[in-house]
């Protein structure tokens, strides 16, 4: 078995408002027998500044690999924004001679070359390709029977295909089959590939909103107790923000919301508290009376 | 472009895609057929009444350049790459809608969160500035203390890219 070490990408929103998928990922992946190195020392992915220049996107997450390289080892992110940001550029700049050779003109500046040695994966990449199911499987000591979870893959997770090669983003499986590891049931709904919206939040609100309401929608008629998701902002999106939509749009959802790790930290007999489920914004108080 | 409004001759850049081509992400924008399979699929589309990825490349093939880089819409594009992975010309729409933003905050065109998610980078690497509570409440829960970031680095590298320039263009 090759070895499971990686340098931890924690990225910016992680750490700013999202300390629970933090703290459940580090538990469940010690448990597994994965070893996150922390990074010495990084900045945000780029993903933010690709609108505004998109080498000013690759030269954030070019010096970010370069760290990586230097430390021998892959990244590997727990934010899929920051996975397929970080992805992208890794590829580009491996396959664009011509890029590379310019974004290296500006890295000599602070003493980096990218070399292009190493890889990028988010951690469900991880679970599936190199720890695998029957692995997780056996880390699983009380299994979620009877509990209904709808997944929610995200769009960074799966796309661009071509840049992510993970999965079939028209009919994504793996995190579905994650989520049957535990124990619990993955239940299907409507629109399940749809985007949260969160990455337009900043300039207009009310259209993640409402793809936000449409979503928790299709996850109540499926009569699921919990959503899984595996991102910070389409966890903001459903978590944080569903007591506003409940407000805005004048319906209860009271949908718990969990960061896979936390759903896969249960099923391993890991404590609410070990897993920060206090931090989620919808208690997840009835899903914990339905598991006991 | 609203409803309704006709198209103007003179406003027309027939070069403007070739302009376009050349950048990297935007080299298939000519080959666009306009068959719509972006826009059906799109989740912005769905709840917005002015973002369509199809009339978006539409407008670029025909040259509406100062249409399209004032407008309000492109930075719409919540970058979920479905029109990309489904487009059977392999256009890569959303490497033209970055294109066009990439261009339109050269003219200073820039919605204000740009602004502010750049310039918590230059101050902090990051793109959130996060409050010294939060970094001890961190540690308090058992978590490894964030490493700061090389602001040195990070400051010469958006210099050297013109990308500082952008931000501080337009003002604050």
């Amino acid at each position: 078995m090759s070895e499971l070490k990686y340098l931890l990408f924690l990225g910016c929103a992680i750490p700013y408002r999202v300390t629970s998928y933090e703290i459940s990922a580090r538990k469940v992946a010690q448990r597994l027998g994965i070893e996150f190195v922390d990074m010495p020392e990084y900045n945000c992915c780029g993903l933010p500044v690709e609108p505004i220049s998109y080498e000013g996107m690759l030269i954030l997450a070019a010096r970010n690999l370069c760290v990586a390289e230097q430390q021998e080892l892959n990244l590997v992110t727990l934010c899929p924004g920051c996975a397929s940001t970080l992805k992208k550029a890794n590829k580009t700049l491996k396959e664009d001679q011509k890029l590379r050779e310019k974004i290296n003109g500006y890295l000599k500046e602070v003493g980096l070359e990218f070399k292009g040695t190493i890889e990028v994966k988010h951690l469900v990449h991880v679970l599936v390709e190199d720890v695998g199911f029957e692995r997780i499987k056996e880390a699983v000591k009380k299994p979620l029977t009877g509990l209904k979870v709808a997944e929610h893959n995200g769009c960074h997770l799966l796309r661009p295909s071509k840049i992510i090669g993970f999965d079939d983003p028209e009919n994504p499986l793996m995190l579905k089959r994650l989520v049957e590891a535990t124990g619990a049931t993955a239940v299907d709904y409507m629109d399940k590939t749809q985007c949260c919206g969160a990455p337009i939040v900043g300039v207009n609100e009310k259209i993640p909103l409402q793809l936000a309401l449409d979503k928790l929608r299709n996850v109540r008629a499926a009569g699921a107790d919990a959503m899984v998701t595996v991102c910070p902002f389409c966890h903001m999106m459903f978590d944080m923000n569903q007591p506003r939509i409940e407000r805005m749009f004048n319906e209860k959802f009271g949908i718990p919301v969990l960061h896979y790790p936390q759903l896969l930290g249960l099923a391993m007999g890991l404590t609410p508290e070990e897993l920060a489920m206090r931090e989620l914004r919808v208690k997840p108080s009835r899903i914990l009376e339905l598991i006991k | 472009m609203a409803e309704g409004t006709g198209i103007q001759i003179s406003e027309l850049d027939p070069k403007f895609k070739y302009e376009l081509r050349k950048v990297h992400g935007a080299e298939k924008i000519t080959i666009c057929f306009q068959c719509g399979t972006c826009t059906a699929g799109c989740p912005i589309a769905r709840f917005s009444d002015v973002y369509r990825p199809r009339r978006i490349l539409r407008m670029a093939q025909l040259g509406l350049r100062s249409r399209l880089l004032s407008s309000e819409f492109i930075w719409l594009c919540a970058s979920c790459f479905t029109c990309v992975d489904r487009c059977p010309q392999d256009v890569d729409i959303a490497g033209i809608l970055r294109t066009l933003k990439n261009l339109a905050a050269e003219e200073g065109y820039l919605p204000p969160v740009y602004r502010e998610l750049a310039s918590n980078i230059m101050k902090t690497g990051l793109a959130y500035r996060i409050p010294e509570l939060r970094l001890k409440r961190r540690e308090q829960m058992g978590l490894p203390p964030l490493p700061k970031a090389n602001l040195e680095v990070v400051r010469r590298l958006t210099e050297v890219t013109g990308f500082s320039r952008l931000i501080q263009a337009g003002g604050e």
